[in-house]
């Protein structure tokens, strides 16, 4: 089979249409969300955050409320506990950063188990952007175009607090008032992806576009251009392959994302490993 | 032990009984000092004199316990907020792999008087322009700030206070790990300041630092020991207490010569 027929034929089905839509506009806000996750050290904190809404997604399911509601409360309700156990006791933060996101997760475990709905685990746990429902497909949307315009506009500020928060301060901007968008940025990034990846593989939509950027280039801006178009190929690449193979689109998303980064590791012109052995040796 | 030059003039910085406690734990009590415009005035003091929760509480970092602090006659907050307190952290308080240029950095000082979208205007530009010119980056602007020199980073850091347009700098060390070249010019851009009205607090240890340029100095340990000219102020008496009693016999030749470091560190780090 030729190209043009590989690329159109999936096109023919509505399901794939609509699979590849929002994995994509998934793919490119979680991106740009992973620039900030890379930079501010919160790769740790995207995987606890995106296990932790788990429970608030069932909670806000049995009650009819929007997906977003529940996640957001518990996504930065988990960081207030960890916060709070921190203060609170000797045990480190990355102790307490794994203890608390399981144990959410858990807690959100049991309850799928128990609250009689339509909510399918699997589908949570590992995503189901082939069978998209018609009200989660716009929720989602929704919920990314909400991210998308929150980082856009707040993007200096971000950078400014990722860098440098104690300048921010002496400035007069809330670094609270930005922990706390980032926070719910994330939480809300957290049920858009969990639509097409999963709660298991999101934190790799909130990290591996951005790590991948970060490796190709010195300039803000263009590492955020290159994480989105990062995200967006491989969700349109994953989504594709997995029609093809018959095989977990989450997973072949990831998987794509994965080795788009291992050839930036490999290749990139500055800070890639073939560079950096060219200079070693130059330099020796 | 204070003198106060300059009683005329209301002061730049007016810092009356300042005390601030961490968790029931007294950084700093009592502390009162004032310094008047122009004036370049060293803050000499052990490690956990309370340096840098002076300079938090002239941030608007910490809620003081008791006392005040008027900053050209205004509160911290209101200073704050008219962009007048500049902060120049150490160079180790940053990512220097993050993704961004000289420019950008310095550029970031003018966010407090920009819109909320920080898009730079035709001011802002030039603003960034004028202070990468004075501290010798212009040409130095695209680079990645990783790839600056120490030296470079502080003096990046000096263009974004600058760029910011304060009165009143906080300066956190500014002499570590700088190489000869770097330290006249930025004594040299420190004296060019005073002429320009601005008042710099200079956290320091380096003793020759503050009888070689500074006006004043401010003694802490725990609380404003002294403050005034340095001439008066940085006397063998004054530098036993502030360093607990631990000051070597070097100090009578501090004055116009470099010395070794003249106190003893009685298991006390150096800030």
């Amino acid at each position: 089979m030729d190209t043009i027929g590989w690329l159109m034929e999936p096109l023919h089905h509505v399901f794939m249409v609509k699979a590849l839509l929002i994995s994509a506009v998934v793919g490119g806000v979680c991106a740009l969300l992973s620039c900030f996750m890379t930079l501010k050290g919160w790769a740790l904190m995207g995987d606890a955050v995106s296990h932790a809404v788990l429970p608030g997604v069932v909670i806000a399911y049995a009650l009819g409320l929007p997906l977003a509601v529940g996640a957001f409360v518990f996504g930065v309700g988990s960081v207030a506990v960890i916060g709070l156990i921190k203060q609170s006791t000797r045990v480190k933060e990355d102790t307490v950063i794994g203890l608390v996101f399981t144990g959410f997760f858990a807690l959100g475990l049991i309850l799928v188990s128990k609250v009689r709905s339509s909510l399918d685990l699997m589908h949570i746990l590992f995503g189901n952007v082939l069978g998209i429902r018609p009200q989660d497909f716009q929720q989602t949307l929704v919920i990314s175009a909400l991210v998308l315009v929150t980082l856009l506009v707040f993007r200096r500020d971000l950078v400014l607090f990722c860098f440098d928060p104690t300048h921010a301060r002496s400035i007069g901007i809330s670094t609270g008032l930005l922990y706390y968008l980032l926070l719910s940025s994330l939480s809300l990034a957290a049920v858009a992806g969990l639509q097409t990846v999963g709660i298991i593989l999101v934190v790799a939509m909130l990290v591996t576009p951005g790590a991948t950027a970060y490796l190709l280039t010195d300039s803000f801006s263009t590492m955020g251009l290159l994480a989105v178009a990062s995200g967006i190929l491989s969700s349109l690449l994953g989504t594709y392959l997995s029609y093809w193979w018959d095989a977990s689109p989450a997973g072949c998303i990831v998987v794509v994302q994965t080795l788009l980064f291992v050839l930036a590791m490999v290749l990139a012109p500055k800070h890639g490993l073939l560079q950096r052995s060219r200079h070693h040796q130059f330099t020796q | 032990m204070t003198t106060t030059p300059g009683a005329t003039k209301p002061p730049h910085i007016a810092v009356e009984n300042l005390s601030v406690s961490y968790s029931g734990v007294v950084a700093l009590s009592k502390a009162s000092l004032r310094l008047n415009q122009g004036t370049i005035c060293g803050l000499v003091g052990m490690n956990g004199a309370g340096k840098s929760t002076l300079f938090k509480a002239l941030m608007g970092f910490v809620r003081p316990s008791t006392g005040s602090i008027r900053i050209n006659g205004q509160s911290v907050a209101q200073a704050q907020r008219r962009q007048s307190v500049a902060y120049v952290p150490q160079a180790e308080s940053v990512d220097w792999d993050f993704p961004l240029s000289v420019t950008d950095v310095v550029m970031m000082g003018r966010y407090g008087s920009m819109g909320l979208l920080r898009n730079p205007r035709h001011r802002d530009h030039e603003a960034v322009r004028q202070s990468l010119e004075l501290v010798e980056l212009w040409h130095l602007r695209r680079r990645q700030i990783g790839e600056l020199s120490g030296g470079q980073r502080k003096r990046a850091f000096l263009a974004r206070a600058l760029a910011q347009g304060a009165s009143v700098l906080l300066l956190d060390e500014p002499f570590n790990g700088v190489d000869v070249r770097t330290e006249k010019l930025m004594v040299q851009l420190f004296m060019a300041f005073r002429r320009e009205q601005r008042t710099l607090l200079i956290s320091t240890h380096d003793m020759d630092h503050v009888t070689g340029f500074c006006d004043q100095v401010v003694l802490i340990n725990k609380t404003v020991l002294a403050y005034g000219e340095t001439s008066e102020v940085f006397t063998r008496e004054n530098l036993a207490l502030t360093f607990g009693g631990c000051v070597l016999d070097q100090v009578p030749k501090m004055w116009g010569s470099r010395s070794e470091p003249m106190v003893t560190d009685h298991g006390e780090g150096w800030n």
